[in-house]
């Protein structure tokens, strides 16, 4: 039971002369187990609505429910164990003096685990990282095996939530599609509900079964994945994103 | 310095242990230790002048331990008709003061105050201003405000003004002396510390620890204050020189060891009367001040470069 | 394509750092030839395809250091150059582009300011021409305000903003060759399509040589002509630009598998397997 609900969700930083709307009255639904993407340029919001689930941003208004919960103005740890994010940028997501281990084991340490040891394996195990990882800093890694780790931290707690902003957004291609493909087998195996955040219509495309098309702050358009196959699209900014997928289309630059 | 050095001798006896030391796959948390430890030992070590200065200020630690070995006279013993000799004289290597005290004993004794200071300082300081810091700067708002504007309050006095303020209320000592410096010492590690906190609250591991219901004392103990003290002890060796000067202002000004005991500024106060005539009393213990500060400057720097947590050390 | 002299003439370029692990070479003897065209380069990072762009205008620092039997600008030798003399072809015969137009703008200047500088510094006009020509420049680049942006500070100006003001800086003095970084990858999509078009049409009106440099497979085989495609230091494929989808080496196979696709769903994407062949087999040439 971890459906996601957000209900005329508004979301603003500053007061008076210098607030700043960063997410007006949205509104959708992420079933239980399902995998939803939210797609937009920068400074449309789209991460600020995960921020907003997870109470690092603390002015909103409307309606956020998780599984039959509605949420308050703060979150407790028993959320964090149902909820968890991966961050974009695997080299500002790890702290530089921690190695793999201590990361990982402070984080199962808060949340009560009692077996560390074996835990802090399985979890390396899951995301393809083998025991050698383990003791490595940082700076011993290379950005994909960091994303792993902080896959690896956001799945100890075992939620069933995971919220994703932009994954992959730093990585090489390569390095992207193993990224990619360690979340789709996780979300499989541990029965994942995923809140996806990308400016790549082609990883949302590749990842979830429906998607919410932001621009100002606003959701302007619900795509399912076969409307985005079939450039199924009513709004020009979701057209053009959808042009634009494929590349430089010099008409569509004729146009602008 | 390095994993080529060992490909070229395969026969190094300590190769084990070297390369145990330089793995990327380490077996354990002690082992991971001691191998980011040694990674930093070897950026330090090819950096000369850090180096020179470590070995300075190792053997200043090691004259302290072996004072009673390691002088020629007593340090207190006078002798009136051998008085302000002249250095190189007749079993007086850097001559004697107008007491007839021979001075490369009174140095060699003194290195034992000059360290205590140092060391309590080195305590007391940061370790304050790490506190007041880093709870101010992850706080904010509120508690920001007050604890800063304390802080601001202590660095508008004239740092020697309020250790003599502090110092003629408690009296003159050492360890009244220490604490005088100390209390002046604290206010910029306090900004040192929020400036940085002030960074790391708002990076995504922050972020990322406090998703995981991690509170305030967790998240400033384990999280802020690893990344907060290398700045801080890079800062602090800076600062030795500064505390060395500033005690021995105090002794100077006859405030903070009192006579006979040797302490390297007093010694000087008291060579002032005879500069003219008798210029090595106040130049040698100069000298001594000079070296062990320029020693501190030294390996401060160097540890800057190594301690760097951008660099990921 | 032109059969004329090409603009830029590389042979067996070299990039070397040495390291106390002993040199690392980010750029192993590579070849290759730039007409008027768009010549793109593509590799992941640490391909060395920044460092070649960089090599060009002799902009690694020491102890960086640059070799070739042949770098040559419209016949000049660009090794043998003074520092005094490369300074004169930065900026003014060949400009760079880079990702960040944050890093690259002075923040305590104003955009007209900065504009005219650089094209008073290597034209040696009057202000009123300079203003004249920033104008113009700016007009060029479709900024619709232009007086109002000369006036205004570089923090004023979002991150499209900000990079079509970098082009119109660095095309101000009409150079023969625009070396563009990853221009586009910090910018949304719909800047992203206006800067390449003007970028485009520089290319075909002004006949400039444009290098574009990107780890965007998909944006790179549909704007530019010809593609050199960059690993571990080394060319390991030339093709054209609009054949790249049939390239035939297995390491850009790999990439293109390795992009999810829109239009065809797969369960996994393909995961690249490196061979470490890839790595010693010799540069391809990219000479015409």
């Amino acid at each position: 039971m971890s459906r996601l609900v957000f209900n005329d969700l508004s979301v603003w930083f500053g007061e008076g002369a210098s607030r700043v709307d960063a997410v007006r009255h949205a509104t959708f639904e992420v079933p239980s187990g399902a995998s939803f993407g939210l797609v937009g340029e920068s400074g449309s919001g789209k991460s600020t609505i995960l921020r907003a689930l997870m109470g690092l941003a603390p002015d909103w208004s409307g309606e956020m429910i998780v599984g039959e919960q509605r949420l308050g103005p703060k979150r407790n740890r028993a959320f964090y164990k149902q909820v968890q994010m991966v961050f974009q940028d695997p080299y500002a997501s790890l702290h530089p003096r921690h190695s793999v281990d201590q990361v990982l084991s402070e984080v199962l340490k808060l949340h009560g685990f009692r077996d560390i040891n074996r835990r802090v394996q399985a979890l390396l195990d899951d995301v393809g990282l083998g025991p050698g990882f383990r003791f490595r800093y940082p700076h011993q890694l290379s950005g994909g095996q960091r994303q792993r780790v902080a896959i690896a931290r956001a799945l100890a707690p075992e939620p069933s939530v995971l919220l994703l902003d932009e994954p992959t957004s730093a990585l090489d291609v390569s390095v992207q599609a193993e990224v990619l493909n360690l979340l789709n087998d996780l979300r499989e195996e541990h029965r994942l509900t995923y809140l996806l955040v990308s400016h790549d219509l082609a990883v949302v495309a590749h990842m979830c079964q429906s998607t919410a098309v932001m621009q100002n702050g606003e959701i302007v358009e619900m795509l399912t994945v076969e409307d985005m196959r079939a450039m199924r699209a009513r709004h020009p900014y979701t057209c053009h994103l959808l042009e634009s997928a494929s590349g430089y289309n010099p008409n569509a630059a004729q146009a602008l | 310095m390095n994993r080529q050095d060992i490909s070229r001798n395969p026969d190094d006896p300590r190769l084990g242990f070297r390369a145990w030391l330089l793995t990327d796959t380490p077996s354990s948390r002690l082992h991971a230790r001691c191998v980011a430890f040694y990674a930093g030992w070897l950026k330090l070590r090819s950096n000369t002048m850090a180096m020179v200065g470590l070995g300075i200020l190792i053997l200043l630690v090691l004259v302290a331990a072996f004072a009673p070995w390691l002088a020629p006279h007593d340090p207190l013993a006078q002798n009136l008709a051998g008085r302000l000799q002249p250095p190189l004289s007749e079993s007086h290597l850097l001559g004697t003061d107008s007491l007839g005290r021979d001075i490369l004993s009174r140095l060699i004794y003194g290195s034992r105050i000059t360290l205590y200071i140092v060391a309590l300082v080195a305590l007391i300081a940061p370790i304050a201003g790490l506190l007041v810091g880093t709870i101010a700067g992850y706080a904010g708002g509120i508690v920001d405000a007050i604890l800063m504007r304390i802080t601001d309050i202590f660095l508008a006095f004239p740092r020697l003004v309020l250790a003599l303020a502090f110092v003629a209320a408690l009296g003159a000592g050492i360890e009244n002396a220490v604490l005088a410096i100390s209390i002046t010492a604290w206010p910029p590690y306090a900004r040192l510390a929020r400036a940085e906190t002030l960074t790391i609250r708002n990076s995504d591991y922050i972020s990322a620890i406090r998703l995981q219901g991690a509170g305030p004392i967790r998240i400033i103990t384990r999280h802020i204050w690893p990344l907060c003290t290398s700045s801080l002890i890079v800062r602090v060796t800076l600062d030795m020189a500064g505390v060395i000067l500033a005690a021995a202002g105090l002794g100077f000004l006859g405030l903070g060891a009192q006579p006979p005991s040797p302490e390297w500024g007093a010694m000087i106060a008291e060579g002032r009367r005879f500069i003219l005539d008798s210029w090595w009393v106040a130049t040698m213990p100069g000298l001594a001040i000079f070296t062990v500060s320029l020693a501190f400057n030294l390996l401060g720097d160097g540890l800057r470069d190594v301690l760097d947590p951008k660099e990921g050390g | 394509m032109t059969r004329e002299q090409p603009l830029l003439d590389i042979e067996n370029l070299t990039v070397s750092f040495p390291t106390r692990q002993g040199v690392f070479e980010a750029v192993r003897g590579i070849s290759f030839t730039l007409g008027r065209e768009r010549l793109g380069i593509v590799g992941e990072s640490g391909s060395g395809k920044s460092m070649t762009g960089r090599a060009i205008l002799r902009l690694i620092r020491p102890p960086g250091r640059i070799t070739a039997r042949r770098l040559e600008f419209s016949g000049t030798d660009l090794l043998q150059l003074d520092e005094h003399e490369m300074r004169k072809i930065r900026g003014q015969r060949i400009s760079m582009v880079m990702q960040d137009p944050k890093f690259s703008l002075n923040p305590v200047m104003r955009i007209g300011e900065q504009i005219m500088e650089i094209y008073r510094f290597h034209t040696g006009a009057g202000k009123r021409a300079a203003h004249a020509r920033a104008i113009e420049m700016l007009e060029a680049v479709s900024i619709r305000d232009p007086e109002r942006v000369m006036r205004a500070w570089p923090h004023e100006m979002s991150g499209g903003m900000g990079q079509r003001i970098m082009i119109a800086m660095m095309m101000v003095t009409e150079p023969d060759i625009l070396i563009a970084d990853e221009p586009t990858s910090a910018l949304d999509v719909s800047v992203q399509t206006q800067v390449l078009s003007i970028m485009d049409r520089l290319v075909h009106e002004r006949g400039m040589g444009l290098i574009f440099i990107s780890h965007d497979l998909n944006l790179v085989a549909s704007f530019c002509d010809r593609v050199l495609i960059m690993y571990a230091g080394r060319i390991v494929e030339v093709c054209a630009a609009d054949r790249l989808h049939e390239a035939q080496h297995p390491y850009t196979r790999g990439l293109l598998g390795s992009l999810p696709r829109l239009h065809e769903p797969r369960r996994h994407l393909e995961v690249l397997k490196r061979d470490p062949a890839w790595r010693e087999t010799p540069s391809v040439s990219g000479r015409q």
